[in-house]
């Protein structure tokens, strides 16, 4: 008998929605840094974290990419899915470009890797600060 | 399940990559001055994969007046050969290596390019071939040896048959006729084992046998496994046969994968195979003659003094003084093989040197996957690169071999390793 009346958060993300979700913000986050270490000290090391952070973030991406998309066909939705979805959308096609640069060998993905890391971890927490504030605005209301 | 299917969307953007696009002249890039383009790289490096098929009623082709017979089939991924003196063939059997994966890119490329190799058992073992009454046909097949680890090189030095492992070189007592060792080998000195990226260890004994030359590849394609597992590798060692004690007798040979040494003469030569990854005319693999002390310039330049930038941190001390190499043999052949012919394969393939090509992975339109013959005079390759062994890779795109080991027979034949059909090839010119 809980389903019946105003719920601040009905329209809150679904906790596997936001699982995911958040977790591009530490994975592509861990690449970014990782991608640093790579560039100030030649360890290879971090290159290969860089990449399976990548590998990670991509997969939490892709996965809350489907969360989000399933949920523009439920009727109750509100905010701005779109902007989210296409923010989210950016940055797992230039997370996977990214992923293909850190696949060339040693410095080969430098410094293009680094600087789409930076800019992929950007578009990470914009699509997420996004998707969580216009759908809990949705339900809020 | 996410990441399964990432990794098959990456595998079919390969498969798509591979399929279409991409114009690649084919520059002839043989000789001691090869045409060396700019380095390029995409998002994706092109492949092309060997599709196995069988060989059926086909054979390799050889040039007219010469015969081609498989006399050993169903081996356990044959690699080098050794005829011995009573006429007898060895064959090292086996598949070494074992890197660990270290980025989602070598998950990737491993399974596409497992696709173009063999899936049978790897030997571990010597197999002896053997042709009592001289008809060309190896009637008797036995196991000369088992147990040991990826064997590769071969050497019979007076009554020392010495075997390069993938992690040691050990020796054999052999006696002439012999069909089985008659004990376990003795270990004369470990070889740099670690990781193994580049497993195979090539083997060539001195004329006086006093020394041992070990080739040992690098532990990756260039430094993306780190620097520090590249101690002791991309070189040739000198090993003194009595003592096993080593030291590096030219270094900067990123994989040298067969030795010989000039008849008449000391001078070592090598075949290296080249880096990838940097477009479909570099860099060339190459054929020289093993200079003592010299660098060659794996991993910091390539083809003497073209600096490689994926390698960091950069040492332009090292590369000022990299030497180039004698000759190239064409970018990602995958030169394997390396005998010095003799006046029993005929007047026009007498002097000069076979090379077995294993194939090409890096490159749209496939390489290789041949036995060439690289002409000498006075004593250095001279000419272009001529096909002796060819037809592993057919017209309709499937590949039946991949040629690896080559060795002369003085008698006046040709063995031939093919490590995808796991046959023994024997050429001989018709009589």
């Amino acid at each position: 008998m809980t389903a019946t009346v105003d719920r601040p958060y009905t329209r809150a993300l679904h906790p596997v929605h936001a699982i995911l979700l958040a977790g591009t913000i530490p994975l592509f986050l861990g690449a970014t840094l990782s991608d640093l270490a790579y560039w100030s000290s030649h360890q290879i090391q971090w290159t290969n974290f860089a990449s399976w952070l990548l590998a990670g973030g991509l997969v939490f991406g892709g996965l809350a990419l489907l969360c989000a998309i399933i949920g523009l066909f439920r009727a109750d939705r509100g905010g701005r899915p779109l902007i989210y979805i296409l923010l989210l959308l950016a940055t797992w096609i230039l997370g996977f470009v990214n992923a293909l640069i850190h696949a060339k060998d040693a410095w080969a993905s430098m410094p293009t890797g680094l600087v789409l890391s930076v800019v992929v971890t950007a578009l990470a927490c914009a699509a997420t600060w996004i998707g969580f504030c216009s759908l809990r605005a949705g339900g809020v209301k | 399940m996410r990441r399964s299917s990432i990794f098959a969307s990456a595998i079919l953007a390969v498969a798509m990559l591979s399929a279409c696009g991409g114009n690649e002249p084919d520059t002839a890039q043989y000789g001691p001055t090869p045409a060396l383009p700019d380095p390029q790289r995409g998002l994706l490096p092109n492949m092309t994969i060997a599709k196995p098929a069988q060989w059926g009623d086909q054979q390799p082709a050889v040039p007219q007046n010469y015969t081609i017979t498989a006399i050993a089939t169903d081996l356990g991924i044959p690699r080098q050969t050794l005829v011995l003196p009573n006429g007898d063939i060895l064959v090292a059997e086996g598949r070494g290596g074992g890197a660990a994966n270290l980025k989602p890119k070598d998950v990737i490329a491993g399974y596409i390019k497992a696709r173009g190799n063999t899936s049978v058992e790897s030997g571990n073992r010597l197999t002896l071939l053997r042709d009592s009454d001289g008809d060309g046909i190896y009637e008797e097949q036995t196991v000369f040896a088992e147990n040991l680890n990826a064997p590769y090189g071969l050497a019979l030095v007076d009554g020392n048959l010495y075997v390069a492992n993938q992690d040691a070189l050990v020796r054999f007592d052999y006696q002439p006729g012999q069909t089985r060792a008659s004990g376990p080998p003795v270990k004369l000195t470990d070889l740099p084992s670690a990781i193994n990226h580049h497993w195979t260890k090539a083997l060539a004994a001195s004329p006086d046998g006093r020394f041992l030359y070990v080739g040992i590849g690098s532990n990756s394609n260039i430094t993306e496994r780190g620097m520090d597992v590249e101690a002791d590798r991309a070189m040739v060692w000198q090993v003194d046969a009595r003592t096993g004690a080593h030291r590096p007798y030219a270094t900067g040979l990123r994989n040298p994968t067969a030795l010989a040494i000039q008849p008449g003469t000391d001078q070592l030569w090598a075949v290296v195979n080249e880096r990838d990854e940097l477009g479909p005319d570099l860099v060339p693999d190459y054929l020289t003659a093993v200079r003592e002390g010299q660098f060659y310039g794996w991993p910091y330049s390539y083809w003497g003094q073209n600096v490689d930038p994926r390698v960091r941190p950069q040492n332009p001390e090292k590369v000022a003084s990299a030497i180039a190499p004698d000759y190239s043999l064409g970018s990602h052949v995958a030169a394997l093989g390396l005998a010095f012919s003799t006046s029993a394969m005929g007047a026009e393939f007498a002097d000069g040197v076979f090379v077995g090509e294993h194939g090409s992975w890096n490159r749209k339109n496939p390489v290789g996957y041949k036995v060439v013959f690289v002409p000498f005079s006075d004593g250095r390759p001279a000419g272009p690169p001529i096909d002796f062994v060819s037809g592993f890779r057919g017209a309709d795109g499937k590949t039946r071999g991949r040629p690896v080991g080559v060795t002369v027979d003085p008698r006046g034949a040709l063995i031939v390793a093919d490590d995808l059909s796991n046959t023994i090839w024997r050429v001989t010119p018709t009589q």
